[in-house]
This record gives C-alpha cells, sequence and structure tokens, in this order.
C-alpha cells in the first residue's frame, strides 16, 4: 500500500476512534454540572449520588478524549504536510484558539474540580465543572468550524505570492464563522453528543433501576429519577438531531451536491428524485440509479423543499468537475473554489481520463449511502428508545427488565454514539476526492518524504495502544457501573492541615 | 503592526508558549519519573502523584498552544518540522498517551500490580517526552536540512507545492537526530527534570521520611545537572552558535552578535540558576530553590529560540548554518491572521495565567502521608 493510502487509514482510525470519547464528554460534562446544581439548589443526597457516580465514567471517557485528542493536532503535520502547510493561515487559526481559549479552560478547571471538593466553597466548586464543561462545548465551535471550512472554504483567497490560501482580509474570519455547512454542522453535532450522553445516563440508569428494584434496595428512586432524566435528554436533544440534519442535508446538498448525489446513487440529473432504502453495489455508468427500493421525490424534498426539484445526478456533475474544475455551480462556489477550479482542472486531467472521472472524481458510493442510513437509523432507533424506557417509567410503574430491556439499555448509549461515528465516516469519506473541497484534492496534501514503512508502523502501534486502552477503560467503566451508586458524606471545606483529604488518587 | 514585527512577535510568543511548557510540565513529567523509585510505600508513591494531580493536565495544555500556535502562525514550519521529525514525533505521542491515562487509571483499582502498571507507564512516557524533545531542540540548533518537495516523493503533488513546501532532507532522516550533541541535549533535559521535579516536591511534601528522601536525591541530582548542562551550554556556544541570517537583508541590522550575546548572557543565567537551585534545596530553601530551577530551564529555552531567528531550526541541504531557506518571513501566516491572533493573546493569555496561578494557590498545601484517605478515589 502506499504512504497515502496507508495515511488516509491512520487518520480514519484515530479520528472515529478519538470521536467515540468526544461527543461524551461534550454532553456528558454539562449533564454532570447540571446535576451538581440540583443537588447545589435542593441538598438532596440523590443528586450528589448521581454526580459523584456520573462525573467518575465521565473522568474515565475524558482521559481517552484528551490523550486522543493530542495525536489529531499532531497528525495533520504529521501526514499531511501540503495540507498544513496550504490551509494554515486559516486552519491552524481555530485550532491555536482552541487550545488557548478551550483546552486550558477545561484543563484546569475539571483538575479543580476533580480535587477541589473540599478545597473549594460549594459555589465555587460548582463554577469550577461549568467552566470545564464550557471548554468542551467551546473546543467544539473552533474545531467544527475548522472542518467546515474544509467542507467548503469560504472567507478565503489564494496568496500567488505565498502560493497557499489565507484569510480574504480581516473579514474573512467572519467568513469563516458564518459558513453556511458550520451553521447547520455546529448544532447537528451538539444536539448529537446530547443524544448519546443521555444514552449513556439513560443505559446505566435503566440497567440499574432494574437490579435495584429486583434486590428492593433504596436506590430505587434515584435511578428512576435518572433513568426519567436521561430518557427526556434523549428524547429532547434527539428532536433537535432530526431538525439540525435536515438544515444540514439541505446545506450540504448545496454545497457538494456530489457527496448527496452519491449518497443516494442518484446517476442520472432528475426531477422528483427518489429516496432509495438499500444498495447491493453496481455503478453509475448506465443506470438512472443505483438504489434500490426508491420512493420518488423523497430526496428532492430532503435535499431542496420539494419533490419536484430537479436533482443533479452523478455523471452530470462529474463531468462538470472533469471540464471545468468546478464540484459545484460556479456561480455558487466560494472565492477560494474559483482561484483554484483552473488548478483543480489541470490535476484531474492530468491525472485521470475522462472515462474515469465518475469514480475518481465523486466519492464511494457503498460508503456514503449506507454510513447516512446507518447514521439515520441508529438516531431513530436511539429516540424509540428513549420515549420506550420513558412509558415503562410512567405512572409510578417500573420497568420489568428482562432481556430485550437490557438490550435496549446498552444500545442506549452505543448507537447514538456509532451514529455519531458513521456521520462522521459520511462527512469525510463524502468530501473525497478532496481535502479542501474543490480546492485541494487529498492526494496532494499527504506529506512528500514519509515512507509507507514510517506510516504503516505507527499505524499499527496506535491501533495496538488503543485496542489496550479501550479494554482497560470499558472494564473500567463497567467496573463502576456494577459498583452502583457510592456513598457519600456532605463535602466540607478542610481547615486542619493534616487532615485526610477527601479525594486523592 | 507591520508583517515584519508580527512575524518576530509570534516568533518570540511561540517561544514563550514553549517555556510555559517545559518550566511548567517540567517538573510533572520529574515528579513522574520519580516515583516509582523514590516513593516506598504506596502511600508515599500517593502524596507524589497528588503533588501534581490537580494541575499537570493544565499544564500539558501550554505544549498543545504551542503547537497550535506554530501551525496558525508558521504554517510551513509545522508542516516541515512534524513530517520530517516522524517518528520522533510519534514517540512523544506515545510518551503523553500512555501518561496521560496513567495518573487518572491508577486511582481507580487498590491493587498493588494495577497501581504499579501505572505508575511505570507514567514514569516511561514522562521519560521519553523530555528525552526526544531534547534531542529535537539539539538538532533545531544544529540545523535540519531541508529541500523543496518533489514529484519523486509524491507524483499527486500539485504546483504551488513543488515551489513552497519544504522537506527534511534526506527521508527519513532518522538516524542523523542522534549526534553525540543531541543526545546530550536529550539526556541533560531528562536530568533538569528530574532536578526541577525533586524540588518541586521538597516544595510540595511536608517534612518526613519521604521529603528527606526526596532532598537527597535533589542534592545529588542537582549536581548532574550542573555539569551535564555546563558541558551542553558551551558546546552550543562554541560550537553551534546562533547565525542570525537574513537578518541584514530583512531587518538592515545584523543580529547575530546580539543573538550570541544572549547566547552566552543565558549561559551564565542557567548556571547560576542551577548553582543556587541546588544549595539552596540543600538548605531548605525550596521555593527560591523552585524559581532557580525555573529560571534555569528558561534561560536554556531562549537560547534554543534565539539561534532559531529566523531560519526555525532549519538550514539548507548542505548543511550550512548561515542559510535559512524556510525562515519566519516566508513561513509565517498572513498579516491579518497574525493580528487576529494577537488580538485573541492579548485577551486570552492574562486570563489563563490568572485562573492558571488561583489553581496553584487553591492547592498551595504541602501533602504529607498523613493526608491520604485510607480509600482511594472515594469521591469521584
Amino acid at each position: 500500500m502506499s504512504a497515502e493510502t496507508l495515511a488516509r487509514w491512520q487518520f480514519g482510525i484515530t479520528t472515529v476512534y478519538h470521536f467515540l470519547f468526544v461527543p461524551i464528554t461534550i454532553a456528558l460534562s454539562m449533564l454532570v454540572a447540571i446535576l451538581q446544581t440540583l443537588w447545589y439548589r435542593s441538598g438532596e443526597e440523590k443528586f450528589l449520588q448521581l454526580t459523584k457516580f456520573y462525573g467518575k465514567l465521565f473522568l474515565i471517557n475524558f482521559a481517552m478524549g484528551v490523550v486522543t485528542g493530542i495525536v489529531q493536532e499532531f497528525q495533520f503535520g504529521l501526514n499531511w504536510s501540503e495540507y498544513s502547510r496550504f490551509v494554515g493561515d486559516i486552519f491552524g487559526a481555530p485550532l491555536a484558539m482552541e487550545a488557548l481559549i478551550a483546552f486550558f479552560l477545561e484543563s484546569v478547571f475539571l483538575g479543580m474540580w476533580i480535587f477541589g471538593w473540599d478545597r473549594l466553597p460549594k459555589k465555587v466548586h460548582l463554577t469550577s465543572i461549568w467552566l470545564g464543561a464550557s471548554g468542551t462545548l467551546i473546543s467544539a465551535i473552533f474545531i467544527l468550524a475548522a472542518n467546515s471550512w474544509m467542507q467548503n472554504p469560504t472567507g478565503s483567497d489564494f496568496n500567488a505570492e505565498n502560493l497557499r490560501a489565507q484569510t480574504d482580509g480581516l473579514a474573512g474570519i467572519v467568513g469563516v464563522v458564518l459558513n453556511p455547512v458550520n451553521l447547520a454542522t455546529l448544532p447537528h453535532v451538539i444536539s448529537g453528543a446530547w443524544l448519546t450522553a443521555g444514552g449513556v445516563i439513560l443505559g446505566v440508569a435503566g440497567w440499574s433501576l432494574v437490579k435495584a428494584v429486583k434486590a428492593g434496595s433504596a436506590d430505587v428512586d434515584t435511578w428512576r429519577w435518572a433513568t426519567k432524566f436521561g430518557a427526556w435528554v434523549m428524547i429532547v436533544a434527539g428532536v433537535a438531531v432530526v431538525i439540525t440534519g435536515d438544515f444540514q442535508g439541505k446545506a450540504v446538498t448545496s454545497e457538494q451536491p456530489i457527496k448527496m448525489a452519491a449518497a443516494e446513487g442518484l446517476c442520472k440529473s432528475e426531477k422528483a428524485a427518489g429516496f432509495s432504502l438499500v444498495y447491493f453495489g453496481g455503478d453509475c455508468t448506465k443506470a438512472d440509479t443505483v438504489g434500490l427500493i426508491t420512493v420518488p421525490g423523497v430526496f428532492s424534498f430532503l435535499g431542496k423543499g420539494d419533490v419536484n426539484s430537479e436533482m443533479q445526478g452523478l455523471r452530470d456533475l462529474t463531468k462538470t468537475a472533469y471540464d471545468t474544475g468546478y464540484v459545484r455551480d460556479e456561480a455558487g462556489s466560494t472565492k477560494l473554489q474559483k482561484s483554484q477550479a483552473g488548478a483543480v482542472k489541470e490535476f484531474f486531467q492530468k491525472n485521470y481520463k475522462a472515462d474515469e472521472a465518475l469514480t475518481e472524481l465523486a466519492p464511494s458510493i457503498g460508503v456514503t449511502f449506507w454510513s447516512f442510513r446507518i447514521m439515520m437509523l441508529f438516531g431513530f432507533i436511539a429516540i424509540a428508545i428513549g420515549a420506550w424506557a420513558l412509558l415503562a417509567t410512567s405512572k409510578g410503574k417500573n420497568p420489568k427488565g428482562g432481556s430485550l430491556w437490557t438490550a435496549a439499555m446498552i444500545a442506549a448509549p452505543l448507537l447514538p454514539l456509532f451514529a455519531n461515528s458513521f456521520g462522521w465516516i459520511f462527512a469525510e469519506m463524502g468530501r473525497q476526492p478532496f481535502i479542501v473541497y474543490g480546492v485541494l484534492p487529498t492526494a496532494a496534501a499527504v506529506s512528500p518524504g514519509v515512507s509507507a514503512l514510517e506510516v504503516g508502523l505507527t499505524m499499527v502501534l496506535f491501533t495496538l495502544i488503543y485496542g489496550a486502552l479501550a479494554v482497560v477503560e470499558v472494564g473500567l467503566l463497567l467496573h463502576f457501573i456494577k459498583k452502583g451508586l457510592p456513598e457519600v458524606e456532605e463535602p466540607k471545606v478542610l481547615t486542619d492541615d493534616d487532615a485526610p483529604l477527601s479525594f486523592a488518587y | 503592526m507591520d508583517y515584519v514585527t508580527l512575524q518576530i512577535l509570534w516568533l518570540i510568543l511561540v517561544a514563550v508558549l514553549w517555556i510555559g511548557y517545559l518550566v511548567l510540565e517540567g517538573f510533572d513529567y520529574g515528579v513522574a519519573m520519580l516515583v516509582p523509585f523514590l516513593g516506598k510505600t504506596e502511600k508515599e508513591k500517593r502524596v507524589m502523584v497528588n503533588t501534581i494531580g490537580p494541575v499537570w493536565d493544565g499544564n500539558e495544555v501550554w505544549l498543545l498552544t504551542a503547537g497550535g500556535a506554530t501551525f496558525a502562525a508558521f504554517p510551513a514550519w509545522y508542516a516541515t518540522l512534524f513530517s520530517g521529525a516522524y517518528l520522533p514525533l510519534f514517540l512523544v505521542l506515545v510518551g503523553l498517551i500512555i501518561r496521560g491515562v496513567s495518573f487518572e487509571y491508577r486511582a481507580k483499582h487498590p491493587e498493588t500490580k494495577w497501581r504499579n502498571t501505572f505508575d511505570w507507564m507514567a514514569a516511561i512516557g514522562s521519560f521519553i517526552v523530555p528525552l526526544v524533545f531534547g534531542v529535537a531542540f539539539a538538532n533545531f540548533i544544529i540545523g535540519l536540512p531541508v529541500a523543496l518537495a518533489t514529484t519523486a516523493q509524491n507524483p499527486y503533488l500539485m504546483a504551488p507545492a513543488a515551489a513552497a513546501l519544504y522537506v527534511i532532507t534526506p527521508a527519513p532522516y532518522f538516524w542523523q537526530l542522534f549526534s553525540p550533541f543531541a543526545l546530550l541535549g536529550g539526556i541533560v533535559l531528562v536530568v533538569a527534570f528530574l532536578f526541577h521535579g525533586a524540588v518541586y516536591l521538597t516544595l510540595k511534601t511536608k517534612a518526613g521520611e519521604l521529603h528527606d528522601r526526596v532532598r537527597k536525591f535533589a542534592s545529588t541530582i542537582g549536581l548532574v545537572a550542573i555539569v551535564g548542562g555546563a558541558a551542553y551550554l558551551l558546546w552550543q556556544n562554541l560550537v553551534y552558535p546562533a547565525q542570525g541570517a537574513l537578518t541584514k537583508a530583512a531587518l538592515g541590522v545584523d543580529l547575530a552578535p546580539t543573538l550570541q550575546l544572549i547566547g552566552w548572557i543565558m549561559t551564565v543565567v542557567a548556571a547560576l540558576g542551577l548553582i543556587a537551585a541546588w544549595w539552596f534545596v540543600g538548605h531548605g530553601r525550596e521555593g527560591i530553590a523552585f524559581i532557580s530551577t525555573s529560571v534555569a530551564i528558561l534561560a536554556v529555552a531562549v537560547i534554543t529560540f534565539s539561534t532559531m531567528v529566523p531560519g526555525m531550526g532549519f538550514v539548507n541541504a548542505a548543511g550550512d548554518r548561515t542559510s535559512a531557506p524556510l525562515n519566519i518571513l516566508n513561513g509565517s501566516s498572513s498579516p491579518e491572521t497574525l493580528t487576529l491572533m494577537t488580538i485573541v493573546a492579548v485577551i486570552f493569555v492574562p486570563i489563563v495565567l490568572a485562573y492558571s496561578a488561583w489553581t496553584y494557590w487553591v492547592f498551595r498545601q504541602r501533602l504529607g502521608v498523613e493526608n491520604m484517605p485510607e480509600e482511594v478515589a472515594l469521591a469521584s
């Protein structure tokens, strides 16, 4: 395999793995902050127990998110040096600001929160978890703006002297922030994170509730409350995911028509384009559409809000791209895309024959088609689980348990988590063959001078380390989930220097 | 501000971020390396880990910010350095990963074997990172040879890359990194952090067996740091002085003599800092000793960055130290981006410093074995 292929795999493995921890970190930190606020307001012991219980799960997860996140910041330079050089003027700034504004906030204040139970007055201690949680959210805002710029490079221009992209004056920053893809992606990712963390709360609480009911334990009330709380979070977040997903679908259809056409298997441009349920292979050279069991008009409706609107198919789109270097209509292209269209056209025509355009200039239909549908399917099932949990605990009832309930509780965190993964796989694989859409091909962006041996070796070692850490992490999570609610004491600020700390590693 | 001023300012700011990282995380690397050796009982080990527990993660962010700022302010530097130092940076990542999870996970299980495993992972990770960085800094001083990328390296390369993307050459540039001077740099940085960490521990532990043991160790490692540091810095000043290439052409003034003078002054500062730290820690003046090791580390960082003006540690393929093919003038971001980043830095760096300082104040208490609760990680 070439260094480029291996670098793509390394990015895929390390990024998908990293993003298993991110959504839980973003939303569970806030949910723990909410639980602690409820305790602070009411003084009820159950809220303190839940704060500490879910806080521990959060921290086990957070540690993994931090260490795998460091790899993310480094690997742009490690494996994608031409990308880094070409985009650093725009892409580097949000990364630097993320570190300075968000990472410090979350690291310092979570350290304060973990160790501060007996050092800080209650109110200050509560503030520390809110500040730490805000750090995770601010981090998401910066990195999603950076990613959205790769999907749709607004606010920038080509600098002919330095031969790279750069911000289009100081106003370019505004263009990057107000990128339509960014405005749709941010709420979609954040609500997806809340759906996932709601699933963590529900899954653990729903399973523990059944256990507590059977054992006749005093924890039943606490777990009942947490079950309902988690279920409500899932439902509210789930509705938000669906609404923001619709916005994002329309934004992607407009900015990246090739990605959506591939995801729908639409080969020929047509009105009232349909939404297919399955795809088992087949290419676009002759067929009108390669998906099966097609519901007419649905793609047109999802993409443009009108069942009769015309959707462009892959044959037309890739031919235009090959002939002109434009991956979307010229008028709608960003300034940077317009300035690079000539270079992109030259790149295509130098490296691919005209009849290869259909496959080389579009992403894989199989990957985009299925990742898009699995994402939606998992999301919808997750919302249904939330609704079931709410029904099962309504009017003072308790769930009876059984294998279906257990399966649902295990699925509650996992389905939304994997929906996040598939969403990102769709987003990132769907923008191929570009690393910066319509501007810089991925193949041109890889680090020259880094050998396949180096990339392959480090990929194998990263995978082994990540695998071992996953075993430890899951083991710890299960250990603490089984252990159940901790006994808690009212925290007091220590005044005696020789007294044992209430918390120490 | 004009473009050149912004470029110089950002080289200084990147250096400041590195100094923050080396001074702050330096001691928590030192402490983590010492846990398996100087902690004789489980409670002593826990005292040591808990002296850095609340602060190490925040300290590490200085490194991430330095990396991010390099990417944002000097994309070409970030691109060429990170891809060129591929395997060393991979080792750094492995070190950061295994130490990063260890502090959190060691506390999650009472079994001795479990805890010892994570203590060793933390120690090894905390050893690898300064070792690699020490070697790397020495190589920036020597100069990493670079040449423009070619389509032989990547046939898909586009025209702008072939005219502007530098690659460390010959690739892979790995065994060449381990010259005697660079190896000494790696060892000296590890020793310096051991000293810095030991001094920090004397400052943060109560009188007792552990405190005495750490102080004794600090007195010994302090001597090694003084001798090793002196050898490294004399070697640097005599053989690899700052060149200030292109400064005459770019600024109208040849900075080489000034930079070389800074090199000597900072060498004296570093030596005085190490000697003072050694003397004060031996006499129970731990606060001043800690400030002294911090100043010594800062001085060495200043020397390193002064040799990187304006070539950022890169030289031409022939290794000519007076050449600077890739430098802060042709490798920086646009004036707009540098201006925006300056505004952000001016607002947020003081805020970060203020709340970081507050954390150190909140956790200012010295710890002893009597402070360790029987049950570990009782709360979350």
